[in-house]
């Protein structure tokens, strides 16, 4: 009876395993046939190469991924809505930073103006992402609706509601000091690197350190059980939203430096799927309860490392989602039960 | 020298599960038309000899011959068409089918691709029909009780060409007229031609059932007997491989040790169409039975005192003060404990580790930055796993992968390692062993003594006799009585929910 749960508890491990594999096989094959691609310079004091960039470029998946595995480890649900609250928390910023070019005649030089302090904008777009991430989280912990269609609301009128806040005009920011967040440099690495590091410990600590992690997983597989054990289901579910929701805005807030405007209809787009791919690949179950922050990282990586690869690779623009899929079912049936059974033998007879 | 009217034996299997041993040689012998019980503790093998038997898991070694021919399913559904039907213990069906649905389930009869409904419907009443029931079959079976679900499990399971049934602890959610219901439908089977295999943890009913007892031990065979030649306390020794003086009784001398100082009290406490308003003392250091029906209100007044059910009516005091508990948390923070009757649902989460779960209510009391180091985490769970008698692998392994008596103690860890003031047992011994009961119980007397209060919620009145000091008898969702422990005894107590 014990037989098919024993092998459970190590399934989150042997997730992270095999992703890990891919990801590795995935760099060996760069290795071999895309030149250069290992190959780290420095400029200014700074680094560049591909694996750099896979990084810096990497970092807002990186962000929405740990927000997802949360969300998805406490309610078994997801939540579509990151995409969205990247183009809010992106018009946010740039509606409060202001589009305004102003030119030193005299010196011919740009001096950098912004409508409201920088810093104030950037709080003030994150916590607007933190109440999207709320209202998701009263949806579905107080309105009991389930996570998929709850965020299902958010992810639909949100790219309307970024619109409205940029009056329905892309934005393009002049505002020097911005650029910083998204294209800046610290110790030689790109900036966005240290935000996706620093949110990520961040996590690790409140799950690790605090008894937060325990009632993730416990709410996540029991809810009620949970309640019943003392423990205040809501809250926690809240918090894992208005986590996802901040971690989008981080997210947000990078890709909107990066490109240095906001764009409502296609900041962000699409990047839920990859989150929640990234989290799954990474070992979280989506059934709620077991999950790894680590585990997504990776996940994450591995995405962004293939993207690139499909890039630096030429692979025709209209085929690159096809093999960027087919990779990924590669992964996923690795991590089946049918390939570890399979795969189980293989290693037996080897050790034999 | 063989019997001729053998319809099943299983030699000498041999069940290995990573790092368990769990079937040594086990032989089982079943005759035609009798109800064999198999009985043993938990984890002795019973459950996996059954998942042998039905194919669900694939033995080591051993043979299996089924009207003398050899006998290998690989699945249950390969068992099923050999004629060897299962009722497992937690029954799997849907509520929100119709019970013609849920009796035909994965085998609809289909016409060019077209479920034909009237044949589904005629079958469903003709195999209800069988079993003595006559009820209407389009309701979902949500609406019925549940031993009208274990009946229905059972016609589901019961076809023409059954040869073999088997019931895995069938009625240990049941009341005793259910239990009465569902022996006349097991009785009038074998009567046709139906063996069964019966396992149950209620010695009582296995006696007044059963013709023959297989006993397992740590996945041994001990031994086959009569029933009418086996003494009760025979079997039990049997089972548990020594002799022991059964349950600890309270010493009624004593009893009103602790008395005078009230920890709780309900006064007109209740709920609209939940239960209705009645008055309550608990002292410390007493135990307080509550007896009654399934569905007579006990579980629904035990709600009130854990804030699982808010009371809309009356009162509560807890020392003397005014307490209100809109949510377990509040209750908690009390020092109140509760063992929830639904294991399953609201009690083990499955995926967390036997520790994890250990700790859950104490972590879930504190600040969630007050977080416990590994060390002492390890240090609490190792030492409640020792104390109760919890068999697992290790206190990392999954909680659901526990047998159902583990998982109850587990659950009673997670509350002792709080601390509490008052435990609520709603239904602890349901479903688990003899030993393992009488555990459980006596832990809990033993805490009595120390001064905690305890509330004993039980369909086995002889429990609640035994351990209470005061009866509270619950009827139709209201308190009837109560009654000192020391002038109760089961009849008693029947006369009082028959008369009232």
């Amino acid at each position: 009876m014990a037989k098919k749960n024993l092998r459970f508890q190590s399934i989150a491990g042997s997730k992270v395993f095999s992703a890990l594999i891919v990801l590795a096989l995935l760099l060996l094959f760069n290795l071999f046939f895309t030149k250069n691609f290992f190959v780290i310079t420095i400029h200014d004091g700074h680094l560049f190469g591909t694996l750099i960039d896979i990084l810096n470029r990497g970092a807002p998946l990186m962000l929405l991924s740990m927000g997802m595995t949360l969300v998805i480890a406490s309610t078994g649900g997801t939540d579509l809505s990151v995409g969205a609250i990247i183009a809010i928390t992106a018009a946010m910023a740039s509606k409060l930073i202001g589009g305004n070019l102003v030119m030193d005649t005299a010196a011919g030089v740009q001096t950098y103006v912004t409508e409201t302090p920088m810093a104030l904008a950037i709080v003030i777009a994150l916590v607007t992402a933190m109440l999207l991430g709320l209202w998701n989280g009263l949806l579905v912990a107080y309105g009991k609706i389930q996570p998929i269609v709850a965020t299902l609301v958010l992810m639909v009128a949100g790219r309307g509601i970024a619109q409205l806040i940029t009056s329905g005009q892309i934005i393009t920011i002049y505002y020097g000091p911005f650029f910083f967040v998204g294209g800046g440099w610290l110790l030689g690495l790109p900036f966005a690197i240290f935000i996706a590091i620093f949110v990520f410990i961040a996590a690790q600590l409140l799950t690790r350190k605090t008894s937060l992690g325990l009632f993730i997983a416990s709410v996540g597989g029991n809810a009620e059980a949970s309640w019943y054990a003392g423990i205040n289901e809501k809250a926690v579910k809240l918090f894992s939203f208005i986590f996802c929701g901040f971690c989008a805005g981080a997210a947000g807030l990078i890709i909107c430096s990066n490109v240095k405007s906001a764009d409502a209809n296609n900041a962000g787009l699409n990047t839920e799927l990859d989150a929640i791919l990234a989290a799954v690949i990474g070992g979280t179950s989506m059934s709620g309860g077991k999950f790894s922050l680590s585990g997504s990282l990776v996940g994450a990586l591995l995405i962004q490392t293939l993207t690139t690869t499909i890039y630096a690779f030429g692979v025709p623009p209209e085929v690159s989602l096809v093999v960027k899929s087919l990779v990924v079912v590669l992964v996923c049936f690795l991590q089946s039960s049918v390939a570890s059974g399979f795969f189980g033998q293989l290693s037996g007879r080897v050790r034999a | 020298m063989a019997e001729n009217n053998v319809i099943l034996q299983m030699k000498d299997i041999d069940m290995f599960f990573p790092g368990v041993h769990a079937l040594e040689g086990v032989d089982f012998t079943l005759r035609k038309k009798e109800i064999h019980s198999l009985m043993g503790e938990n984890g002795a093998g019973k459950s996996t000899l059954i998942k042998v038997l039905t194919g669900v898991y694939k033995r080591n070694r051993g043979n299996i011959f089924l009207d003398g021919a050899d006998f290998n399913p690989s699945s249950p559904l390969e068992a099923r068409r050999y004629g060897v039907n299962s009722v497992y213990q937690e029954i799997n069906l849907c509520d929100n089918l119709s019970v013609a649905e849920n009796i035909y389930a994965g085998r609809q009869k289909t016409r060019f691709g077209k479920i034909n409904w009237k044949t589904i419907k005629d079958g469903a009443r003709e195999a209800l029909g069988r079993l003595n029931m006559n009820i209407d079959v389009n309701r979902p079976l949500g609406s019925y009780s549940v031993a009208i679900k274990q009946m229905a499990a059972i016609a589901r399971a019961v076809d023409m060409n059954s040869k073999i049934l088997i019931l895995d602890e069938p009625t240990s959610s049941l009341d005793r007229p259910e239990v009465e219901q569902l022996f006349a439908t097991v009785r009038k089977l074998r009567d046709e031609g139906l063996s069964v295999i019966f396992i149950s943890h209620f010695l009582d009913q296995v006696y007044e059932l059963c013709d023959r007892v297989t006993v397992l031990r740590n996945g041994k065979f001990i031994g086959e007997y009569q029933l009418k030649d086996l003494p009760k306390l025979e079997l039990v020794s049997k089972m548990v491989g020594k002799d022991f003086s059964i349950l600890k009784k309270r010493d009624k001398g004593e009893k009103s040790r602790g008395g005078s100082e009230v920890f709780i009290e309900a006064k007109k406490l209740g709920k609209r169409r939940t239960v209705e308003p009645f008055d309550l003392q608990i002292r410390r250091g007493e135990t307080l039975g509550f007896a009654g029906l399934l569905g007579s209100g006990r579980t629904e007044a035990a709600n009130l005192f854990f804030g699982i059910d808010e009371a809309d009516t009356g009162e509560m005091l807890l020392k003397n003060r005014k307490a209100a508990f809109k949510k377990p948390n509040d209750a908690i923070t009390e020092l109140i404990a509760f063992c929830p009757e639904d294991r399953k649902k609201n009690g083990i989460i499955y995926d967390l580790s036997v520790e994890d779960n250990i700790i859950l209510a104490m972590q879930g009391k504190e600040s969630v930055f007050k977080y416990l180091s590994p060390k002492r985490k390890a240090e609490i769970a190792a030492g409640y796993i020792k104390k109760l008698g919890i068999v697992t692998a290790g206190p990392e392994v999954p909680a659901g992968t526990l047998s159902g008596g583990n998982q109850q103690k587990v659950i009673l860890a997670r509350w002792l390692v709080t601390n509490p003031a008052l435990l609520i047992l709603d239904e602890p011994t349901r479903g688990i062993d003899v030993h393992a009961k009488a555990e459980i119980m006596n832990l809990a007397m033993t805490l009595c003594d120390e001064g905690m209060s305890l509330i004993f919620i039980s369909s086995e009145l002889e429990e609640v006799v035994r351990c209470s000091d005061r009866i509270v008898v619950m009827r139709d969702r209201k308190k009837i009585a109560e009654i000192p422990g020391e002038d109760a005894d089961e009849e008693k107590i029947l006369k009082t929910i028959a008369e009232a």
